[in-house]
């Protein structure tokens, strides 16, 4: 039986894309999964700056969000590769290695805290497929989409394979096998694994480069003729969505895609709004798109 | 100061940069290779030989894609070697102004990304509370958060060194 889990908000989603964080509320609800709020819980922090940074932080700040967790008995459920990335390496590492538990933990004693390693951290994707799989989840769809997705998995949910174990990472399905469960089909792209580029603090530093990284994916994205993109990591969701109009002031160049984290997607097979799911609150707005799904309703909730 | 022996912090992390053979598949694989001067089989090289890359911008332009690390055929680690190269030069107090702002964010809020009142609004329209479940709600959560940095010394670190 799958355990309980606890939902790990991390920064982006509650701070900015919050409709991400009500699609998942709907569709943990809609799914009947059992899963608490996890009070206090901070930044992961950031695997790709704070864990460069400095790994005594990284594992003191990681390690008390999965102690928070561990004090509910419940798994932790992340909705981003990052905060994924972050907690799941931090928990296997100190589920492995003593010293590094001993040493975090002199640290979390300053606020109470001990680190016992008696939980595990999940990623919904992968949640849903090993907890309910594809056909389940297409047996509970209510208003199959007809869309054309061009399906970006983000590098953290794959990699590094050997903390992952989620299969190939050069050209993985599960992802797609879950797009497809909402009726969408997930249309194959010439470098559809490649990086959105916003990862490792090269967002933040280094913007320009970080767009130019992006356009090349929207180049490609645009060429196979999408209705949407769909993610499942807020910081690609944000360089995605936010970059489109980084990318037109920058460079000239609209596209004008929706995009949309997985929880949304799934939403909307749901029968929820778009509305409902906090999607007309991205920064590109596809008035075309919005039309196509409202040709779908009246839905039934 | 002496300097800080890069190789040897490597190494005994299980880092083992000496088994590379230059093939460049690293480098050929690499997202921001095409559009940075970031060239991975240069890092590695410049890692094996010992020689000065605390200050090697190129350093800051991985993304952490991990295609290099996936397909090395040596299998060496080489995204967590950057991220290690990474952090002594942050220990040395080499850091991007923009690294050091997030730092400050972390320090301050408990949060990289902090709310703003634009995403308050959002939230509400939502139907959602204000604030989230997070340190932002809790004040004596985002307390315990500081005295980790603390204790850590990450305030400590991240603030800019004075020559």
């Amino acid at each position: 039986m799958m355990k309980k889990l606890s939902l790990f908000l991390g920064c982006i989603i509650p701070n900015r894309y919050p409709g991400i964080e009500k699609a998942t509320y709907l569709c943990l609800e809609k799914l009947g999964i059992d899963c608490s709020d996890l009070p206090g819980a901070s930044c992961c922090p950031a695997p790709g700056v704070f864990r460069s940074f400095d790994k005594s932080t990284w594992l003191a700040l990681a390690s008390r969000n999965i102690v928070l967790s561990e004090e509910l008995e419940r798994d932790v459920l992340t909705i981003c590769n990052g905060c994924y990335g972050s907690l799941i390496d931090a928990n296997n590492e100190l589920k492995e290695n003593a010293a590094l538990k001993k040493s975090t933990n002199t640290h979390l004693e300053k606020i109470g805290k001990k680190f016992n390693g008696s939980v595990d951290v999940r990623h919904i994707v992968e949640l849903l497929y090993d907890e309910f799989g594809p056909e389940k989840i297409k047996e509970m769809v209510t208003t199959p989409l007809n869309l054309r997705v061009a399906l970006h998995y983000g590098c953290h949910l794959v990699k590094p394979s050997k903390e992952r174990q989620l299969g190939s990472v050069e050209k993985p399905t599960f992802f797609d096998e879950l797009v497809e469960s909402t009726g969408a089909e997930s249309v194959d792209y010439p470098d559809k694994m490649a990086c959105c580029g916003a990862g490792g603090g090269v967002r933040s530093a280094l913007l320009e480069k970080s767009l130019e990284m992006v356009n090349h994916k929207f180049s490609r994205i645009s060429d196979a003729g999408v209705d949407c993109i769909v993610n499942a990591c807020p910081f690609c969701h944000l360089q995605l969505d936010g970059g489109q109009a980084e990318v037109k002031e920058k460079f000239g160049l609209e596209y004008n895609i929706p995009v949309l984290h997985y929880t949304q997607l799934l939403g909307l097979a749901f029968g929820f709004s778009p509305e409902e799911l906090g999607i007309d609150l991205n920064v590109i707005k596809n008035d075309a798109f919005l039309a196509k799904l409202k040709l779908k309703e009246p839905a039934e909730n | 100061m002496s300097e800080p022996d890069v190789l040897k912090t490597l190494q005994d992390a299980g880092l083992d940069v000496l088994t590379c053979m230059q093939c460049g598949t690293c480098s050929g694989s690499c997202p921001s290779g095409r559009y940075t001067s970031l060239n991975t089989r240069r890092i590695v090289r410049k890692a094996r030989k010992n020689s000065d890359m605390l200050h090697d911008d190129d350093l800051w332009m991985c993304a952490t894609c991990y295609n290099c690390q996936e397909r090395c055929p040596r299998g060496i680690k080489i995204v967590d070697a950057i991220l290690m190269i990474r952090t002594i030069a942050v220990h040395e107090g080499i850091m991007l102004p923009a690294h050091r702002k997030i730092s400050e964010l972390v320090l301050k809020h408990g949060h990289a990304v902090p709310i703003n009142d634009a995403t308050k609004e959002k939230r509400k329209n939502l139907g959602l509370e204000e604030l989230p479940e997070t340190v932002h709600k809790y004040p004596e959560a985002l307390a315990d958060v500081k005295t980790l940095l603390e204790s850590c010394g990450f305030d400590k670190l991240v603030v800019e060194k004075q020559e």
